[in-house]
């Protein structure tokens, strides 16, 4: 008994399995170099599995996930070992990441093999090189599952629940200890965008089923191993130095989306999650700025779309007007900001749920019109149920957005055109959240979220404010319809409705917000994007959609609750850390001021 | 009579709350207060918990609208709406603090220069020259008053992280920052040591120095003592004295309002005969309620009055 006391406390902690730190290390290394090698064989013998994973000496499809997995271990277990020049790479964790990285691998390696085996029939369809990669990611995984946690604990965790939770922990990010030139940060900052880009391009361009499940098990668990690794606490730092250059390089690589697609399959999608990330970034004004809770929010993309359709030369459009594209836009989100006036004027009076339950029962009101005034049970102005279809294409100085183009030499699609289009809408409302978060209005919208009794007693006119709030978001919204209008071509009722399996309705609008994190400019994109994606691209699950989605964000607010992206507030409410928040220069200062008030005592 | 109090209403009067009455329902929280802050005064406001201080306060501030009476600053009277009031230049603290707890010291004391700019959303939109330099006097003028706190090096902490004692005084930060020509705190030293609460003494000080005048509510009747130039009492809901420190210390009234009516002739027996018990209890039933040793500053409003009628002479003497 007090043998095994003293044994628990004096070892270091330990790792999951149990063999020498050394030994570990290096398994997990040299399994992850294989894993990678094992990506050059084929895997199978049949093109019959999407992705084609048939060739020697050319990975493709899901092999390079596997690919950049082991190469992701790779990197990370040599730089655990102590190899020079790649200590950047882990600047917080070492274990924690080697871990996850050799985890998503595995995940993605043995989630291929085992659906060819389910798909084409048995394990026999499996190449050599397939199963090459499945003994040595299996290997890498065992490796790395023996590696001590980053933070060994003062007490020995006794569970084996707290065993692997202490191995996956996350530790703080060291202080730099070299500056880099300018130049350089802006480097890595495009570096990390085109990488970005890279990654989602590929998710965009994957095969619905089984290749995008695959990436989507990487993604998850990649994603973790860099946050864990404190890259991505490295590139927030670098990018807040370097705002602008940020946001140019993150539409720069937005924007060269579409010249990366041959077809139309694809830009669409990226079109459409535009449209729904815009709107979602429009309701981050009225519910993570001001904290007001809209859940009929996507009636105003309705009230923009209908006020667009209406006056851009639809044969069945009741006016019969064939407006500018300018004006066009302008009329949808001027239509978009009375509504907003209207629903707001009376109803901002009230706090917290009556809000809500009003906002609710105006998107409701909005779709329920929309239906009604259609000749019989209305005035004929929405062409009811059918809605107004045939909206025709943009055309802007001759160039019509119908067409296929040569934009700089590149082909662009049709939808391509739309997705340019929607990159200036979606910059401008950027640039409209960004300039009112960051002002006097901006500061009074967090106030009243804060506190709302306080900030009146501050003079704030918490009411004035509140339908500004609700007001600007409502125009962004119509801002987004006018696009969304001219997109689908077609304005009808049931595109706007609560809660619906398609993404752009007021539940999506409002997870995209909270998942992404309230508040911040990139949460709401992120989130979009990825509530746009996934639904879209995991049709074959299409019953069970809804179901997998709910508990997707179960999960990911008890995990995660501040959202993907959090704003700094959000995770220092969830998570008291005590004194985090202090920014990096300001440390020594208040060591400083610490010792002073010891002194002083 | 001292000469503050005699000067300070000749000069010119600040506040005027002229028969404030506010009821709920039934309850009459506060009946017919009147009284005046002249400028550059500093008034305590005391009296027992749940006498109606902190209803009058919502009375002056607007936050609640007063039954009857009327609430005047420097001449015109005050509007119903709170954010006018601090507009007009009345700012207050929160007797239990109200800080925008997610956003930093500096942007809290940012969000009090709201009533001293102007800039709209368009402007800070479009980001003229105007808005820029709005902004910058902004920051200045924060950061003075930051340092006139002694905050300044923790502008970039959220308010949340602050200790106790620094979240008082940036409360006051903020509320100097709406440039108030009356501050009102509520209990600014509740919860403090003594050390800190010195250190709020010297600050309401400055302030006053400033040209502020300041009304504030306080149970340290050590802090109030020390501190203003005249004391009003309020007593369930209506004023019982105003004066100078020692006018109010000396009134029976007001230790008979704190402490129960005077120790008469039926209670000296129980007292003579078991002197043990009564010496002993107090401080059993007094011990979770002030922090360490029961003070002679706290004590007395900390517990009702008919629980000790022993201590009740002795804690008031000094």
């Amino acid at each position: 008994m007090i043998v095994m006391t003293t044994d628990t406390t004096t070892t270091p902690a330990r790792g999951l399995l149990p063999l020498p730190e050394r030994t570990a290390r290096l398994t997990t290394a040299a399994g992850a170099l294989v894993t990678a090698l094992s990506t050059g064989l084929a895997w199978t013998w049949s093109s019959d599995f999407p992705g084609d994973l048939t060739y020697n000496f050319s990975p493709a499809g899901l092999q390079l996930v596997t690919l950049v997995g082991g190469l992701l271990t790779l990197l990370l277990a040599a730089s655990a070992l102590g190899v020079r020049g790649l200590q950047w790479l882990t600047p917080a964790g070492r274990n924690a990441p080697t871990l996850l990285a050799a985890l998503a691998t595995f995940a993605a390696t043995w989630f291929t093999l085992i659906s060819i085996a389910v798909q084409l029939g048995g394990l026999i369809n499996l190449e050599p090189g397939g199963l090459l990669a499945a003994v040595a990611s299996l290997i890498t995984l065992l490796g790395a599952l023996a590696l001590p946690p980053d933070t060994p604990g003062d007490t020995a965790p006794a569970g084996g629940w707290q065993r692997f939770t202490a191995v996956l922990a996350a530790s703080p990010v060291r202080r730099r200890t070299r500056e880099l030139p300018s130049w350089a940060e802006i480097l890595i900052i495009a570096a990390a965008f085109a990488a970005g880009l890279l990654a989602f391009t590929y998710g965009i361009d994957t095969d619905d089923g089984a290749p995008f499940v695959g990436y989507l098990l990487f993604m998850v668990l990649a994603v973790p191993a860099l946050n864990r690794a404190g890259l991505i606490a490295r590139l927030t730092a670098l990018t807040r130095n370097h705002r602008g250059v940020a946001l140019c390089a993150a539409f720069l690589s937005a924007a060269s989306f579409p010249f990366t697609q041959d077809t139309d399959q694809y830009t669409i999608i990226g079109a459409n999650i535009l449209i729904f990330a815009t709107v979602a970034l429009g309701l981050n004004v009225v519910v993570g700025l001001a904290g007001l809770l809209d859940l009929g929010y996507v009636a105003f993309l309705g009230v923009g779309a209908y006020a667009a359709a209406l006056v851009s030369g639809s044969a069945e459009s009741a006016l019969g007007l064939h407006f500018p594209f300018w004006a066009a836009l302008l009329t949808g989100a001027a239509a978009s900001l009375v509504f907003g006036v209207l629903i707001g004027a009376p109803t901002l009076r009230l706090r917290g749920d009556y809000l809500a339950i009003v906002t609710l029962g105006f998107g409701e009101i909005f779709r329920i019109a929309m239906l009604n005034l259609n000749g019989t049970t209305g005035p004929d102005i929405t062409n009811g149920a059918m809605g107004i279809p045939n909206i025709p294409n943009l055309e802007i100085f001759g160039f019509n957005f119908g067409e296929p183009h040569e934009i700089l030499g590149i082909p662009v699609a049709t939808y391509g055109n739309y997705y340019l289009l929607m990159i200036l809408v979606t910059a401008f409302v950027v640039l409209v959240f960004r300039r009112a978060a960051a002002s006097r209005i901006g500061r009074a919208w967090i106030a009243i979220r804060e506190d709302e009794t306080a900030a009146i007693a501050m003079g704030i006119n918490s009411f004035r404010l509140r339908l500004l709030a609700f007001a600007l978001g409502a125009a962004l919204a119509g801002l987004a319809g006018t696009v969304h209008a001219h997109v689908v071509t077609t304005a009808t009722p049931e595109q706007f409705q609560f809660a619906g399996p398609q993404p752009p309705n007021s539940a999506f609008l409002l997870a995209a917000v909270i998942l992404g994190g309230m508040g911040t400019l990139s949460g709401p994109l992120v989130g979009a994007a990825l509530l746009f994606l996934i639904p879209a691209k995991l049709d074959f699950v299409q019953d069970y959609q809804l179901l997998l989605f709910g508990i997707a964000l179960v999960l990911l607010m008890r995990f995660r609750p501040e959202g993907l992206i959090p704003d700094r507030r959000k995770q220092l409410e969830f998570h008291e850390t005590g004194q985090l928040d202090v920014p990096d220069q300001r440390l020594p200062d208040t060591d400083a001021t610490l010792g002073v008030t010891k002194a002083k005592a | 009579m001292t000469t503050a109090p005699s000067l300070a209403p000749a000069t010119d009067t600040v506040l005027k709350a002229d028969g404030v009455t506010m009821r709920f329902g039934g309850l009459t929280a506060v009946r017919g207060v009147d009284l005046t802050v002249g400028s550059g005064e500093i008034v305590g406001l005391i009296g027992p918990n749940g006498a109606g201080k902190t209803t009058f306060f919502n009375c002056l501030t607007g936050l609640y609208v007063p039954t009857e009476g009327t609430v005047s600053y420097r001449g015109t009277r005050l509007s119903r709406k709170p954010h006018l009031v601090t507009q007009a230049g009345v700012a207050r603290t929160f007797q239990n603090i109200r800080l925008f707890a997610n956003m930093t010291v500096l942007e809290n004391v940012l969000v009090g220069r709201h009533t001293r700019t102007k800039e709209g959303l368009w402007s800070a939109l479009l980001r003229g020259p105007g808005f820029k330099k709005a902004e910058r006097t902004s920051e200045e003028r924060a950061m003075e008053l930051l340092e006139f706190t002694g905050l300044a090096h923790k502008r970039d902490h959220l308010a949340r992280n602050l200790p106790y004692g620094e979240q008082r005084k940036l409360e006051i930060a903020r509320a100097l920052a709406s440039e108030p020509g009356l501050l009102l705190l509520d209990e600014p030293t509740a919860g403090m040591n003594p050390y800190e609460t010195r250190a709020t003494q010297d600050l309401v000080l400055a302030i006053r120095a400033q040209g502020t005048a300041v009304l504030v509510i306080e149970h340290d009747m050590r802090f109030i003592f020390n501190l203003c130039d005249r004391v009003a009492v309020l007593v369930q809901g209506q004023k019982l004295v105003e004066g100078t420190a020692e006018v109010v210390q000396a009134d029976d009234r007001v230790i008979a309002a704190y402490l129960g009516a005077p120790v008469d002739d039926n209670t000296t027996p129980d007292d003579a005969a078991d002197p043990a018990p009564t010496a002993e209890t107090p401080p059993t039933t007094d011990a979770p309620d002030p922090g360490g040793a029961p003070s002679a500053d706290t004590a007395p409003d900390a517990t009702p009055p008919a629980d000790r009628p022993a201590q009740g002479p002795t804690g008031d003497t000094p």
